[in-house]
């Protein structure tokens, strides 16, 4: 197989830049993308000692400007897109339903929703042409369960694997498969922020039947793996990974 | 790239369909495969033929999973030919039944029920002693166990079953499950028929009909350390039917 091209949006931190990493390690071509030009910079440089050839792109998946030019921009450097990682998100306002506001919720669901189908339109744009790709949006065990104080970020993460069951349905004649990675709690800076409190992080642990938090290279395996050609019968699936916590 | 490099792995009923796709899967990443077949010896001698012609290593092995002790005698010989370290075991071996409500019988039922869900269950728990440190357990499930399929209904209960289990033994043992839709083995009566077949592409997304392969390939990677924070869930490896 030719060497697959790769993009990652929210590909600086967490989750995002283990992809970027493992993707690198197997000598894709990788495209991180996110909003902090330094930070963008020194990862590509990590990405190219792994021998990869890698870029970095400015882009704020909120903005439907930065996604059309983010997915044209990987396809001029590298002529097609095959794989492409949707993992951009915010936490957002974690706390009670009646401190949500119309701006709480629009800040979440701006970056977590709008961002995953302005990055899927453009990204299918190209893939259509080619006849092939993999889309894999980055859900969370809480696409598929409820927790008390973020109602918001679940919604959201909901929202995230209903658009991917859809949109699986609308492409799978075009040879592009769809599919979400849903974490449980991993260590990540995301993590500490959402939980708040060290006690609070404690408690998400618990959930998890292995009893320890996930690792960004953890989850980004399974990535890889549903992004590959092992994967080409599975589509429309939400693929579990996060110590048990959904079997749970 | 030998994934699966010095692990040993037991796949039952693996000399037909998807149980001898997985276990060519999982030679070609490296492992060593036990090979356990019912009645098909000549088949399951041919898979072994075929890993060793290719430098891998395999032996086979016969137990009647239909009978009350199968398991237990199916895993005392797994353990006399391998010893005290299993690192894989694939839960394949599995019977079908198409066929109304009405004329589902008795023995239908138990026989399903024997060898789709008494068969696993005592073989996992036979198997506990040598299932080392890291082992991985992957069970076949069906997609009749998330949604009606045909007349499937008594098969689909014990795929059901299956589901279940893989949830209750997440945090001790980390077993997953995969759940193939319609597949072109001797099995799926689909895939023999025109209409069978229409049926098929009417709930599949994707528009081919399913082979052994494409689930081979995901078993391979639940058995693997790639795999390793996945637990307790049921991989739909189906061309994404009734979504």
């Amino acid at each position: 197989m030719n060497i697959p091209v790769v993009l990652i949006t929210g590909g600086l931190t967490g989750i995002g830049r283990a992809a970027a990493v493992a993707f690198a390690k197997k000598g894709a071509k990788v495209v991180v993308a996110g909003r902090r030009d330094e930070v963008g910079k020194e990862l590509v440089k990590e990405l190219r000692s792994f021998g990869s050839e890698a870029e970095f792109i400015h882009a704020d998946v909120r903005k439907e400007d930065d996604v059309r030019s983010m997915v044209d921009k990987t396809v001029a450097r590298f002529g097609r897109l095959d794989v492409a990682v949707n993992n951009a998100a915010t936490e957002g306002q974690v706390g009670p339903i009646t401190d949500q506001t119309a701006e709480t919720f629009a800040a979440t669901f701006e970056t977590n929703v709008l961002g995953v189908v302005l990055s899927m339109k453009h990204e299918v744009r190209v893939m259509q042409p080619q006849g092939s790709g993999s889309i894999i949006n980055i859900s969370s065990t809480y696409g598929h369960r409820g927790a008390a104080y973020a109602s918001i970020y679940v919604g959201a993460k909901h929202a995230v694997e209903g658009i991917t069951k859809s949109v699986a349905l609308e492409l799978a004649k075009t040879g592009i498969r769809v599919n979400a990675v849903a974490p449980g709690p991993t260590d990540t800076g995301m993590l500490t922020r959402f939980a708040g409190t060290a006690e609070s992080k404690a408690a998400l642990q618990k959930q998890v039947p292995l009893d320890r938090l996930g690792l960004s290279e953890e989850i980004a395996d399974g990535i890889v793996f549903i992004g590959s050609d092992g994967a080409k019968w599975i589509t429309g699936e939400i693929l579990n990974v996060d110590g048990g916590m959904t079997a749970n | 790239m030998a994934k699966l490099a010095n692990k040993t792995a037991l796949v039952t009923g693996a000399s037909r369909g998807i149980g001898r796709a997985t276990a060519l899967a999982l030679a070609a990443a490296g492992a060593r495969v036990i090979i356990h077949y019912g009645r098909n010896a000549d088949e399951a001698k041919t898979v072994v033929d075929q890993i060793r012609a290719t430098g891998g290593r395999a032996d086979a092995v016969a137990a009647d999973l239909a009978a009350p002790d199968g398991a237990h005698v199916l895993a005392a010989q797994v353990r006399n030919l391998i010893g005290n370290r299993l690192d894989i075991f694939v839960s394949n071996a599995g019977i079908s039944k198409a066929a109304p409500v009405e004329s589902i019988t008795v023995k239908d039922f138990d026989d399903l029920f024997a060898v789709n869900v008494r068969a696993p269950y005592f073989l996992l728990q036979q198997l506990l002693p040598i299932l080392g440190e890291g082992g991985s357990v992957v069970f076949v499930s069906s997609l009749g166990a998330r949604a009606a399929v045909g007349t499937l209904s008594a098969y689909a209960a014990t795929k059901g079953a299956i589901d279940t289990l893989v949830k209750y033994f997440a945090a001790a043992l980390g077993p997953n499950a995969v759940a193939p839709g319609v597949i072109d083995t001797d099995m799926s009566n689909f895939t023999k028929t025109e209409e069978g077949r229409a049926t098929v592409q009417g709930m599949q997304a994707l528009k081919r009909i399913g082979q052994p392969g494409d689930v081979a390939s995901v078993i391979a990677f639940l058995a693997s350390d790639d795999a390793r924070w996945i637990t307790g869930d049921t991989i739909h490896v189906d061309g994404g039917s009734k979504l």
